[in-house]
């Protein structure tokens, strides 16, 4: 299988040199393969969110290297990595323009990392396109499309988010705790819709979840962030018999601390 | 005008205050084209080209150098002030007698002085908003957008957001150095200090239009605008009609904008925190 994703010895540190000098990251090496759909969990602190905004581009790497698909993307600017990487966010209100109707969004996505030029903005063509992908929701979008996105749900506005993330193939795409801030009936169809999604296209995909349930199990690999490095790193069988004790007891033997349940275990 | 002021102020969610610098500019730039005999119809486009420019100064300064957008606004306003004073050869006022303006143009068929102000005036406002929403249709028009909706997403999609910010930077305030190049025709003459209050006069007249009817599409929102900009001079013509003297004209314009600016929290407590 092809690489797709490389991190090499990634570190981060906030605030270098001052007293309040916070190392985030302290030395991170992944590598993903084509189709690999990993889970990454770990509690408050553990530099989740560092490793994907590193990944994003919206922090800028301060040492080590990310190579996507055999190009060293570390200095390379958010909206140049946006060619490639697609993103989806925590907030509903994030992944979408508000005052933008729904066409207007999924256009938006379609053009990522393209020229734009003085072509419709929406075009005709493509307007069949959204309807059917939309349809596929399931939430009664599809005749909803001059609807601005500020009045849909955050339930429909992540759906929608993750549609454009997957509108024009990633070669990775990113999902930042994409279903928290959702109550729990939207956030199990935004997660199976988030799998088939992934599934059909064969998508690589990196998921940071608060949710231990579903970080078992979604995905074909489970990575465990502790203290800025990568605790546990779980694929194939492994991660398919793993249970939330077993995965416990797993981190409890590796970082050899009892773990702290109530950070863990928010959700 | 209105509608230059509209475009960073809801569109790209950012006071613009070089407003006030690229009126006066737009006026001076076109009163000096056509007193040198340059046509009209040229004379006032030189004013789009001129606003384009400031907007330019602006938007490197906020995007490229990270200097917050109101004091960008003010610095480039600032500057400009020597710039069209430099334009007008070190002159507060220039006179237009007897030249050829855009409104002449339409009086030589045969209108009357007022008509072929009203007339010229609709035509290039109903032009400059044509042109514009046929622009936030297209590709880099929806980008636009999305940059001033939701900055962090359209990055993530791919969208350039400095050169987008830049971009709206320069259409705005060409639309308001366009109306400064115009405003100067009519009064016959272009005056440096036309620029104070500029942006309250745009302010007010978005605020007016969005009171009045909410929740538009962008071609008829512009459309309105319009209509906001004429009320707001209706309700300043009864402001003065009770005898106000001429020096306190911008204080009653001020309380005039903070009335418009108020109302609708009273009737409609959401009103303008839902359109953000």
């Amino acid at each position: 299988m092809p690489k797709v994703l490389s991190i090499n010895n990634l570190h981060q540190t906030f605030e270098q040199g001052t007293v309040n000098e916070n190392r985030v990251l302290r030395g991170i090496d992944l590598e993903l393969e084509t189709g690999d759909f990993v889970t990454i969990i770990g509690s408050n602190g553990a530099g989740k969110s560092t490793l994907l905004n590193s990944i994003a581009g919206t922090i800028p790497v301060q040492e080590g290297q990310i190579i996507l698909n055999d190009t060293d993307i570390s200095k390379l600017p958010v909206t140049k990595r946006a060619k490639k990487i697609s993103r989806v966010f925590q907030d509903p209100k994030m992944g979408t323009a508000v005052r933008l109707t729904v066409e207007e969004n999924l256009a938006l996505a379609m053009k990522r990392g393209q020229h734009r030029g003085f072509r419709s903005g929406v075009k005709k063509h493509d307007r069949q396109f959204f309807k059917k992908q939309l349809a596929q929701l399931n939430l009664n979008l599809e005749n909803r499309l001059e609807t601005e996105i500020g009045l849909l749900s955050g339930g429909q506005r992540q759906a929608i988010t993750l549609l454009m993330a997957t509108l024009k193939r990633p070669d990775l795409i990113l999902l930042d705790e994409h279903t928290a801030a959702l109550d729990p009936k939207t956030s199990i169809t935004v997660m199976e819709l988030t799998q088939k999604l992934i599934s059909e296209q064969n998508l690589t995909a990196f998921m940071v979840t608060h949710n231990m349930e579903d970080a078992i199990h979604y995905g074909n690999r489970l990575i465990m962030l502790h203290q800025g490095r990568v605790a546990l790193n779980l694929a194939g069988k492994e991660k398919k018999n793993l249970t939330v004790t077993k995965l416990m007891e797993l981190f409890q033997k590796q970082v050899g601390t009892e773990l702290e349940d109530d950070a863990m275990l928010l959700r | 005008m209105a509608i230059g002021v509209y475009l960073t102020f809801r569109i790209l969610d950012l006071a613009d205050m070089t407003a006030e610098g690229s009126f006066p500019l737009g006026g001076a730039i076109t009163t000096m084209c056509l007193i040198q005999g340059i046509n009209p119809i040229l004379a006032t486009l030189s004013a789009f080209g001129g606003g384009l420019i400031a907007g330019f100064v602006t938007g490197f300064l906020n995007t490229k150098l990270k200097i917050p957008s109101l004091l960008a606004g003010i610095i480039t306003m600032t500057g400009l002030y020597s710039i069209t004073s430099r334009v007008m050869n070190n002159a507060a006022n220039v006179s237009l007698l007897g030249k050829q303006t855009i409104f002449t143009i339409a009086q030589n068929w045969g209108l009357s002085r007022n008509n072929a102000v009203i007339i010229m005036g609709l035509f290039i406002a109903l032009l400059a908003i044509g042109l514009l929403v046929v622009f936030f249709k297209t590709e880099i028009g929806l980008a636009m957008r999305a940059t001033g909706d939701n900055s962090e997403m359209s990055a993530a999609n791919g969208i350039n957001t400095q050169a987008m910010k830049i971009l709206g930077y320069m259409i705005s305030n060409a639309c308001i150095a366009l109306s400064g190049g115009l405003l100067a025709q009519n009064n016959g003459f272009a005056d440096l200090n036309s620029g104070v209050g500029t942006i309250v006069i745009g302010l007010a007249a978005i605020i007016i239009a969005e009171v009045l009817i909410r929740h538009l599409s962008i071609g008829a929102r512009l459309l309105t605008l319009v209509l906001g900009a004429i009320i707001y001079r209706l309700i300043l013509a009864l402001v003065f009609q009770m005898n106000v003297e001429p020096s306190d004209a911008k204080l009653a314009s001020a309380l005039v904008l903070v009335v418009c600016l108020i109302l609708p929290n009273f009737h409609l407590p959401h009103n303008l925190k839902g359109r953000k």
